[in-house]
């Protein structure tokens, strides 16, 4: 006796496609909101933004007049600051990373220290902004300058590019620093000649995405105290500065006094996502170029 | 020699063959190991002699690959092993803290399961060790890999294609590339797990020829499930089950009169 009825499958079959096809027309459009609403915004951006982009406005400094200002000092404040965050957390976060996953006993040690990392990486940016208002700026009387903002930004992104490297190095096969060890190898060497290489492109990727978070990084900045008006451009790292993301918000909360500085911030989001855009198309690109076969 | 008051190891074709007036490279003696609870090796007792080859055998689980860690302490990566009893390396307690394993495994060379070579040049592979020890010399290097892969028989393949990723070689070259890796060290031992079950048949007998090459300035422990293998290539045979050497002598006694029955079922395939 067979306990498949052939008749009652095919007349419910129909039934069936149905709800198939529901279910399929369902999670094409939940991808088509995002893609339209993304759509829509960048549209929106470049309408507005686009005319009111040129060399001027890229190089110029900032200014009351919406005619005269230009986001060179906001562009250079990112790059002061990047240049305070890359050795920052490259050098912190990848010490870290080698060290919990390549010489950390393995224990209740190890696991506390994982826990904590992960919920680092959760904590509201505006947090880490009160944490570097207190430690950077007063107590260590750094005043609201590059470096005070840069290492705030820091230990923003540090949780994220010690994930992502603990990720790459993990994902270097045990089998490779076996046959280092077994020619009698020491663990540095080890590390440095094949376990390094291996895991830098994942390394890399990590802290280029990392990184591109803390461009966009407005809130812990703005706790910092970040002029709303600076003419002068950033010289080195003891220099107050300001950045796009906040000259964006400035000038939006202004668009009601000058309609014009609406379209200013448009531009300026335009120039941060181009910006961002570059930052992430080096990181794919590192990505597939240096992916290894093991 | 100790080991004929050694209990565990059952002799019974006592001659001069079976404990030749030969150098021992390696003594072990009442060697127990544990993986946190379990006990994997349990008073191993064992002599393996210069310039010869020494096989074991066993089924799955049985600790060969195990103890073969142990001789170069590899086994040690696993952070939950402890030890009790002695390993000597030529007189040297090697089981000892203070003593260092770097220094062991650059006498002691080892050929892994898997292929296993660097996602790097096949001239790199090769002077990885020398470079890792200190040589620096371009020319000196240049030889050390020349002769090295000689001695691996793989020089004639890789001579006009060094610069090459070692992961363009086939599953064969890539582990006899790994022996040439090995031989770079300049090592006195040779230690190899199951180095051709990952390998097809031609690739075996290739490497199983190399083996029977190298053990002329080599002393050769090579760990196989392949029992063919062993009879194959081996001088002595050491046969291991649950964690205890059942019978270590002569390859040919051991395949054709061992004294215990368990070897002898273990041998005609009834069991592992």
């Amino acid at each position: 006796m067979k306990y498949i009825n052939q008749e009652q499958v095919q007349s419910k079959m129909n039934r069936r496609l149905v709800k198939n096809n529901i279910f399929k027309t369902l999670f094409a459009l939940a991808t088509m909101f995002g893609i339209v609403v993304l759509a829509i915004l960048i549209i929106r951006v470049l309408t507005q933004g686009l005319a009111w982009i040129d060399m001027d406005f890229i190089t110029g400094k900032l200014s009351t007049s919406a005619d005269r200002a230009g986001i060179m000092g906001a562009i250079l404040g990112t790059l002061w600051l990047m240049i305070v965050v890359i050795p920052v957390t490259l050098i912190l976060g990848v010490a870290t990373a080698i060290y919990l996953e390549l010489y950390a006993p393995k224990g209740k040690f190890q696991a506390i220290i994982q826990t904590n990392i992960a919920n680092l990486a959760g904590v509201p940016s505006i947090v880490y902004g009160l944490l570097g208002l207190t430690v950077f700026v007063r107590a260590m009387d750094l005043g609201n300058v590059v470096l005070a903002g840069g290492l705030t930004l820091s230990l923003l992104v540090l949780p994220i590019v010690i994930v992502a490297s603990q990720e790459a190095i993990r994902a270097v096969p045990q089998h490779l620093s076996e046959a280092s060890f077994g020619m009698g190898a020491t663990k540095w060497q080890t590390v440095k000649n094949i376990v390094l290489p291996a895991s830098l492109p994942g390394i890399l990727t990590g802290s280029i995405l990392a990184l591109s978070r803390a461009i966009g990084e407005t809130a812990p900045l703005t706790v910092i105290g970040i002029p709303a008006l600076l003419i002068p451009f950033p010289g080195g790292i003891f220099d107050t500065f300001t950045i796009m993301p906040m000259q964006i918000y400035y000038w939006t909360i202004d668009s009601s006094l000058v309609s014009e500085y609406a379209n200013l911030a448009a531009a300026t989001i335009v120039v941060l996502l181009v910006m961002l855009f570059i930052l992430n198309s080096i990181a794919v690109i590192i990505r597939n170029k240096f992916q290894q076969r093991y | 020699m100790s080991l004929k008051t050694a209990s565990k190891p059952i002799f019974t074709n006592y001659t001069e063959e079976t404990f030749p007036n030969k150098n021992v490279v390696y003594d072990t003696k009442d060697l127990n190991l544990w993986y946190g609870e379990t006990h994997a090796l349990k008073d191993i007792n064992l002599s393996i002699y210069e310039k010869e080859v020494t096989a074991i055998i066993g089924p799955s689980g049985c600790g060969k690959s195990t103890y073969i860690k142990t001789l170069n302490r590899m086994v040690e990566l696993v952070p939950t092993v402890r030890t009790t009893g002695s390993i000597t390396y030529n007189g040297m307690s090697i089981l000892d803290k203070k003593f260092k394993v770097e220094d062991l495994r650059t006498r002691v060379g080892m050929v892994f399961q898997k292929p296993n070579p660097f996602p790097k040049s096949i001239y790199d592979n090769v002077a990885y060790g020398p470079k890792i020890h200190g040589i620096r010399n371009k020319k000196i290097l240049d030889e050390i890999v020349e002769k090295s892969l000689r001695g691996a028989s793989i020089w004639e393949e890789v001579k006009d294609r060094l610069k090459e990723n070692a992961y363009g070689l086939s599953g064969g070259q890539q582990q006899r590339l790994c022996i040439a890796r090995c031989l770079a060290i300049e090592p006195d031992v040779i230690l190899m797990d199951e180095p051709t079950s990952a390998l097809d048949p031609k690739s075996t007998l290739r490497i199983e020829e190399l083996v029977q090459e190298l053990k002329k300035d080599y002393s050769i422990i090579i760990v196989t499930h392949n029992m063919q293998q062993a009879a194959r290539i081996s001088d002595r045979t050491a046969f291991f089950l649950n964690g205890e050497v059942v019978e270590f002598d002569q390859t040919d006694t051991i395949f054709t009169k061992p004294a215990d029955s368990r070897t002898e079922d273990y041998i005609s395939g009834r069991f592992g």
